[in-house]
């Protein structure tokens, strides 16, 4: 039976991509950001999980103007790093799970999820910034990746309650999946910024520690924080915490924090992360020295 | 949770957020062919082309007069009223060269550099940005 193991929320600032790139991660500015997923990259080389549910926006890089999915899974066998204006990220391309893809997409829409099923496209920095963060550097990525994109530019986008909904949704259909398979769900985007207009650059510290704090234990109220909330408080691209939400779901009701990181600034934005393991009784916990063995005796 | 929800009330909130244009359905669709056009500068020929007469390779688009004058004087403050999604309008910084930060801190009263400072400092205090009719 395949299981949800952990669950990652992270930024994916595009200009951490370019410092990964060009070797500037142990620069004044940027060390501080790389340093605090440290222990995060160690942590997965001993977690190796099989595939990994990686929840994204795309930013007006594979999808543009004409077709605006809200939930879309990608069930492709693979996804080249897109161009995104300065020519494509030089890292590995991504491998996907179709089997597993089309497992999840066929259970969410049973489940009344409307998802829209994608064979083909490029996935921009939303989905290979938070790659690089977690794996660093390597010639292939060390995970296959289902991605799950989300509307979140065009008003409205789904409800915090929608989408970790979904999440909880994702874990149904991922515990009913023959293979054995360690995955893990990442929620990526935010935290707070703002890229536009005259308030641009806002940053709300304490709203997302806050949040950060929310994810943990058995609590759910951040399936409540109206659009308005984010908005205000976190900047107009503070919205993009949503998609930690679908993260969340999917770990069931109780969570425990393995790790978490929060620093300012990154570009325009705060960067903030954290390392979640289910908490609900499975007996799921594989940290610690003996992880890789544990997971291959399963 | 969430009940039926009005869609005047929950589009209204968003008027009262300062110096914020959300990108609601209204903005989608008049800025359609404007961010569409913005996008187009993804292909490294078509940028060739741009650089190479901005204002006859906004002509081979349906944009209205004031989102062409706009993108040519790069003014994204008003290219965010007339519809533009500063996702799409990041084409146009790239085409230029410009880092996110320095297109987007010529949205704001500060010129980069002291933007930058207060990125370092911590970004902008939420505090009195909340709400227009709220001061808070």
């Amino acid at each position: 039976m395949a299981r949800i193991t952990a669950g990652v929320g992270s930024s994916h600032v595009p200009l951490l991509g370019v410092a990964s790139d060009f070797g500037k991660d142990k620069d004044d500015y940027f060390g501080p950001i790389f340093d605090g997923f440290e222990w995060t990259r160690e942590w997965e080389k001993s977690e190796k999980p099989d595939v990994v549910i990686l929840v994204f926006n795309d930013h007006a890089s594979a999808f543009d103007m004409k077709i605006i999915p809200t939930f879309a899974i990608g069930c492709g066998e693979r996804y080249k790093p897109a161009d995104e204006g300065w020519g494509p990220r030089q890292v590995p391309e991504v491998e996907g799970h179709p089997d597993l893809a089309w497992h999840i997409a066929q259970s969410l829409i049973l489940d009344e999820f409307d998802m829209t099923i994608i064979n083909e496209m490029d996935v921009d920095h939303g989905l290979t910034v938070p790659l690089s963060m977690m794996f660093g550097k390597p010639d292939a990525w060390p995970t296959k990746v289902i991605p799950l994109a989300v509307n979140v530019v065009t008003y409205p986008p789904p409800s915090g309650n929608r989408c970790w909904a979904l999440g909880e949704a994702i874990a149904r259909a991922v515990a009913s999946f023959e293979e054995d398979l360690n995955v893990q769900v990442w929620g990526t985007g935010g935290m707070s910024h703002q890229l536009q207009g005259p308030r641009a650059g806002l940053i709300n510290r304490e709203w997302d520690n806050r949040f950060i704090d929310g994810l943990i234990g058995d609590g759910d109220d951040l399936r409540r924080i109206p659009h308005i909330e984010y908005l205000r408080e976190t900047g107009s691209e503070g919205i993009e915490m949503v998609m930690w939400l679908i993260m969340r779901g999917a770990m069931g009701r109780n969570t425990r924090a393995l790790h978490r990181h929060y620093h300012v600034p990154c570009s325009n934005t705060a960067i903030g992360h954290v390392v979640l393991r289910p908490d609900n009784g499975e007996g799921l916990d594989m940290t610690g020295s003996d992880a890789a063995e544990r997971v291959a005796a399963e | 949770m969430s009940g039926p929800q009005d869609i005047h009330e929950y589009l209204a909130e968003f008027e009262d957020i300062p110096g914020t244009r959300v990108f609601t359905a209204k903005r989608a669709r008049q800025g359609y062919n404007l961010n569409q056009c913005a996008m187009s500068l993804m292909k490294d020929e078509n940028r060739a082309r741009f650089r190479a007469d901005e204002a006859a390779y906004l002509d081979e688009w349906n944009i209205t007069p004031e989102q062409k004058d706009a993108l040519l004087k790069r003014d994204y403050n008003r290219l965010l009223d007339l519809g533009g999604n500063v996702y799409f309008l990041a084409k146009v910084f790239s085409t230029d060269g410009q880092s996110f930060a320095q297109a987007v801190s010529t949205m704001t009263d500060m010129n980069f550099e002291d933007y930058t400072a207060m990125m370092v400092a911590g970004g902008r205090s939420p505090e009195g940005n909340r709400s227009i009719k709220d001061k808070r």
